[in-house]
């Protein structure tokens, strides 16, 4: 059911979500998503990143039923997420990105409720579970206002998570959550795809995409970008810069070196070479040698890797 | 249908009435109670009878029919209001529950709340007045039918508001007038003709009117009447919760 064969998959991978083609344009005029497509494999973490009003909750919002999208298709296992709204809306859970919650309810009241208007029969026991998993079930009969706001986002996760969705879209997950519960949130999160949920969070903090996902989308004012394992993107992106610091500051490059393209500090102690390490020729032992010939000497030489930031900014900038 | 989903929302809605008590059910009949002292004690040891009825037993319809409209408006527009005022409005747009659903859930709950309302009030009544009600039943069904067609206006106004000022625009301009001036505390008959007839464009008329024939069997127009215009009201809020749900007006762009 729902198997995919579509372009750029490849065998044995499942689609979950199909993104085809799809638009949206606000009552305002406001184009938020403009033709994009888009497939989400069965059990994956994507993280797709962007930055502010790049259009990463409109897309949400338009899979999970909460915005129309103005043209275009999505299917969820291959149903249609219009006609067919209640099989695909009730394999959804949504973590919206605003601290969106009534005041006065209780916590366990308000996961049953969630869990009902999903059409779940009530499951105490389950909802306990979850609770635990969250940290919350000491505070289950407290009411919402009186928890703190780290507290109230674990609160959105578990509603959720009450319905037991297969797919689980985080929007901006960690956003005003400290650094200890960002770690058991990524815990949660790991152990949610190992049961077999597929997970898509939004993030600005691409050390977060760096470190949980596995496949990385950028979108940049509503189109996708790229969208590839994140490993693939530092492979066709990313580049290695050799570091070199001097013993002694240089005023300017010598002639000799000029065609290395390399950059000086702007205390002329350091010498940066970019280069492209899948190219087998990059000629770092050639520069070395050089580098001494011209008469310099050698006081420390390191490498660096570009981040996922570094690809990442580069690539809006060159959209602007 | 999302079965589930509907008992959800309607025990939702019930849970914060319990949780309200005191505002949802002592506050009206706290209410009434004030006009049985105000207008059945003071003004009835003027006005003796109106038509055969002593003028305290009179009003009890009248009574009943202000706090239903009014509880049924508040409560139905408070209670979809909310979730769009709060944000968690999100998490109903997600489920999946149709319009219908969800029409069902949040009118069902604020109509339970004002026929256990009309309920008190007419006990408590039953404390300041002798009763009597010539034709239970048809008393019974003005009262369902009118808190379920206020319920439906309530929701309506609860969609369309979109801060609290317009929530309370409307009952406070339009509908406590209307029931004022829709012979609660009076038979139209005793209105100089020409207010006789534009009083005849108050649809609270026809309700009043025909909730007090079901108790007394005097009424200002037929009770045929009253019902019909009744379902005729009910109808209207139907179809414009309709074209709303259809163009997903303030809920979904
Ligand atoms: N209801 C709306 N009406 C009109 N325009 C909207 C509406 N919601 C969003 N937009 C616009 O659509 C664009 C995309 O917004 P969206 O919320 O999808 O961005 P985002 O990528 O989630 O941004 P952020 O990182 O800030 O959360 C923005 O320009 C926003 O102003
Ligand atoms: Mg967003």
């Amino acid at each position: 059911m729902g198997k995919s064969a579509r372009p750029g998959n490849s065998l044995g991978v499942q689609t979950i979500i199909s993104i085809s083609n799809v638009s949206k344009t606000y009552a305002s005029g406001h184009q938020a998503l403009k033709d994009l497509s888009l497939d989400i494999r069965r059990g994956e973490i994507l993280a797709l990143l962007g930055p502010n009003g790049a259009g990463k909750t409109t897309l949400i919002s338009i899979i999970c039923g909460i915005v129309n999208a103005t043209t275009g298709t999505v299917t969820v296992d291959g149903h249609d997420i219009v006609a067919d709204f209640r099989t695909t809306r009730s394999m959804i859970g949504l973590v919206p990105q605003e601290l969106t919650l009534g005041a006065f309810e209780k916590v366990i009241n308000t996961l049953r409720f969630s869990r009902g208007l999903f059409g779940k029969k009530q499951d105490d026991v389950y909802l306990e579970q979850l609770l635990k998993n969250l940290s919350l079930w000491d505070k289950r009969n407290n009411p919402i206002m009186s928890l703190s706001g780290g507290m109230k986002r674990r609160v959105l996760i578990g509603k959720a998570l009450a319905h037991e969705p297969t797919v689980l879209f985080l929007d901006e997950p960690t956003a005003g959550v400290d650094v200890e519960l960002r770690k058991d949130m990524w815990a949660l999160i790991r152990r949610l795809r190992e049961s077999g949920v597929t997970i898509i969070l939004t993030t600005h903090y691409i050390e977060e995409a760096e470190g949980i996902a596995d496949r990385v989308g950028v979108i940049n004012r509503g189109e996708l970008l790229l969208l590839d394992a994140k490993h693939s993107i530092m492979h066709t992106l990313g580049k290695k810069q050799l570091h070199i610091e001097l013993e002694q500051a240089i005023a300017s490059l010598p002639s000799t070196l000029s065609d290395w393209g390399l950059e000086l500090s702007s205390d002329g102690s350091q010498l940066t070479f970019t280069y492209d390490p899948h190219n087998a020729g990059s000629g770092i032992a050639g520069l070395l040698e050089a580098v001494s010939d011209a008469g310099l000497v050698l006081k420390d030489v390191n490498t660096s890797q570009s981040t996922l930031e570094e690809i990442f900014v580069n690539l809006v900038k060159e959209t602007l | 249908m999302n079965i589930h989903a509907i008992k959800t929302i309607y025990k939702y809605e019930m849970l914060r009435a319990w949780e309200t008590l005191l505002q949802s059910f002592a506050s009206p009949v706290i209410t009434t109670s004030l006009y049985f002292v105000v207008f059945g004690s003071a003004i009835g040891t003027r006005i003796q009878q109106i038509e055969g009825v002593p003028y305290g037993s009179f009003i009890v319809p009248g009574l009943i029919m202000l706090a239903l409209l009014t509880q049924s408006t508040a409560n139905a527009s408070f209670g979809i209001f909310l979730p769009k005022f709060t944000g968690a409005i999100y998490e109903i747009m997600s489920a999946p529950i149709s319009f219908i659903e969800i029409l069902i859930g949040y009118v069902g709950a604020a109509a339970t709340k004002s026929f256990i309302i009309g309920l008190i009030i007419l006990l408590t009544a039953g404390f300041f007045v002798p009763l009597k009600i010539a034709h239970p039943f048809w008393m019974l069904g003005f009262l369902i039918l009118t808190c379920i067609t206020f319920s439906l206006l309530g929701f309506i106004i609860g969609l369309w508001a979109n801060n609290f000022e317009k929530l309370q625009l409307i009952p406070l301009l339009i509908i406590t007038p209307l029931v004022f001036l829709g012979g609660s505390f009076y038979s139209v008959d005793m209105l100089p003709p020409a207010w006789q007839t534009i009083t005849l464009f108050n649809p609270v008329v026809y309700l009043i009117s025909g909730f007090r024939w079901s108790f007394f069997e005097v009424a200002d127009v037929s009770v045929g009447l009253s019902l019909s215009m009744i379902v005729l009201f009910m109808l209207t809020c139907l179809a414009i919760v309709w074209w709303m749900f259809k163009t997903g007006y303030r809920l979904r762009q």
